[in-house]
């Protein structure tokens, strides 16, 4: 008797440790968040580029993240990306001409929003909007406006040159 | 002469789907008789308990140095791209998606597996399994279908415990010993690992454990009823499990990418 109760307790305290496990994986290592879902206020923020942004991704002031993207999508009448952030309830005095732009996070990190604080003395309610933004930086358009610009300093150089050797 | 090449060629063919088919069936009649056992949740409880508590040492043990040298490896790799902060999120995908599930398997195969095998083939080879049958109790059901559910049951929470210490030895190597800041670590593996990620480590786990208990079960309840026999049933759990838990690995990877 006393030995099935050993195993018991023993199984027991695996099982829960595997279960801590698990909701150690869920919910520390991935981005998600239980229990929080709901509270704060939802600005939007219309983009030309959002590039790799996710939702999920967060939003941060200066570095600190005051909340997620929560849902991107594409507006027909503006032809451009329109993204819905979320703000946990404490950051409530954002000026309301603060800009928002796409940043990536180190070399290869992933992409955020930072929003940088206006001048104004109102503040972003729920459900407003963000009227400066920053879209995100492709690599291909800079590289391509890089390699442009390089052709078109070399071509004047080179033209005369051309002309000269017949 | 060449005749007896090609008779011998296809008697091992005909032995090798013969095999296969036994296995095919023995894992059906297992899948049939799943929901009845569950409900003697008693002796799988039992069995959980010697397949994942009595694991639970050897997996936390190798879980931390597997994570302390992927810390080690994966610093040294990211820093000559200068991106160290990024091994968070190298060491948390390597452990959820491949060497949680693997290593663990691999080694339940070698822990719990051989245990499982050998106890059985005893089990034969002192006529127990007889004697239960005398007694008009399916063996199947009082004495494999126990062990089989509780190597599936633990398999996953054995992985699980595997990536959480692995991931704790990374960050040990990592941040205390080479310097990665703690908060990068953490950070950039949460922007970058999803939900999905870590369901595909569990439910490779969860095939992975399918997969060593049946074979451990097979062989065990099938062996030669003689010492020897009792001998090879463990080496072909070890062999086959390892092999097949490594041909899963990529078909699994391969699906879900």
């Amino acid at each position: 008797m006393k030995q099935t109760r050993a195993i018991e307790l023993g199984t027991g305290l695996f099982v829960l440790l595997g279960f801590a496990a698990l909701f150690f994986l869920v919910t520390q290592i991935t981005s998600r968040e239980f229990g929080l879902g709901e509270g704060g206020y939802r600005l939007t923020a219309s983009f030309d580029q959002v590039g790799g942004l996710k939702p999920g991704a967060p939003v941060s002031m200066s570095g600190v993240t005051i909340g997620r993207v929560e849902s991107i999508a594409y507006d027909f009448n503006e032809y451009r990306a329109l993204a819905v952030l979320r703000i946990e309830p404490s950051y409530d005095r954002i000026p309301d001409d603060s800009d928002a732009s796409i940043l990536t996070a180190g070399l290869l990190g992933g992409q955020y929003v930072g929003i940088g604080p206006g001048a104004s003395e109102t503040f972003f309610e729920d459900g407003d909007r963000i009227q400066f933004t920053q879209s995100a930086i492709v690599l291909e358009n800079l590289i391509s406006k890089f390699l442009f610009s390089k052709a078109a300093e070399q071509q004047p150089a080179e033209g005369p040159a051309q002309e000269a050797q017949p | 002469m060449a005749l007896g090449i090609l008779r011998e060629l296809s008697d091992s063919t005909a032995d090798t789907l013969r095999a296969l088919g036994r296995y095919a069936l023995f894992a059906g009649r297992l899948a049939s008789e799943t929901p009845r056992a569950l409900l003697r949740f008693r002796l799988v409880v039992e069995q959980v308990h010697n397949a994942g508590t009595l694991s639970l040492v050897i997996i936390m043990l190798s879980g931390l140095f597997v994570g302390m040298v992927l810390g080690l490896q994966g610093f040294d790799l990211l820093e000559r791209f200068g991106s160290e902060e990024s091994l968070g999120t190298a060491a948390a995908l390597g452990l959820l998606k491949e060497l949680g599930p693997v290593v663990t398997a691999l080694l339940f195969a070698g822990r719990a597996g051989t245990a499982l095998a050998s106890e059985l083939g005893l089990m034969r080879a002192t006529d127990q399994i007889s004697a239960i049958e005398m007694m008009a109790v399916d063996p199947v059901r009082r004495v494999v279908m126990p062990r089989f559910l509780g190597g599936v049951i633990a398999m996953p929470l054995l992985a699980a415990i595997f990536s959480m210490i692995g991931l704790y030895g990374a960050q040990l190597v990592g941040v205390q010993l080479m310097g990665v800041d703690q908060g990068q670590f953490w950070s950039q593996m949460r922007g970058a690992v999803e939900f999905g990620d870590v369901m595909e480590g569990v439910l490779k786990s969860a095939v992975f454990g399918v997969a060593c208990s049946l074979v451990a079960v097979y062989e065990g309840y099938h062996s030669m009823p003689t010492a020897e026999g009792v001998g090879r049933a463990t080496t072909r759990t070890v062999v086959i499990s390892s092999v097949s838990v490594l041909l899963l690995d990529y078909m699994l990877t391969a699906v879900m990418l």
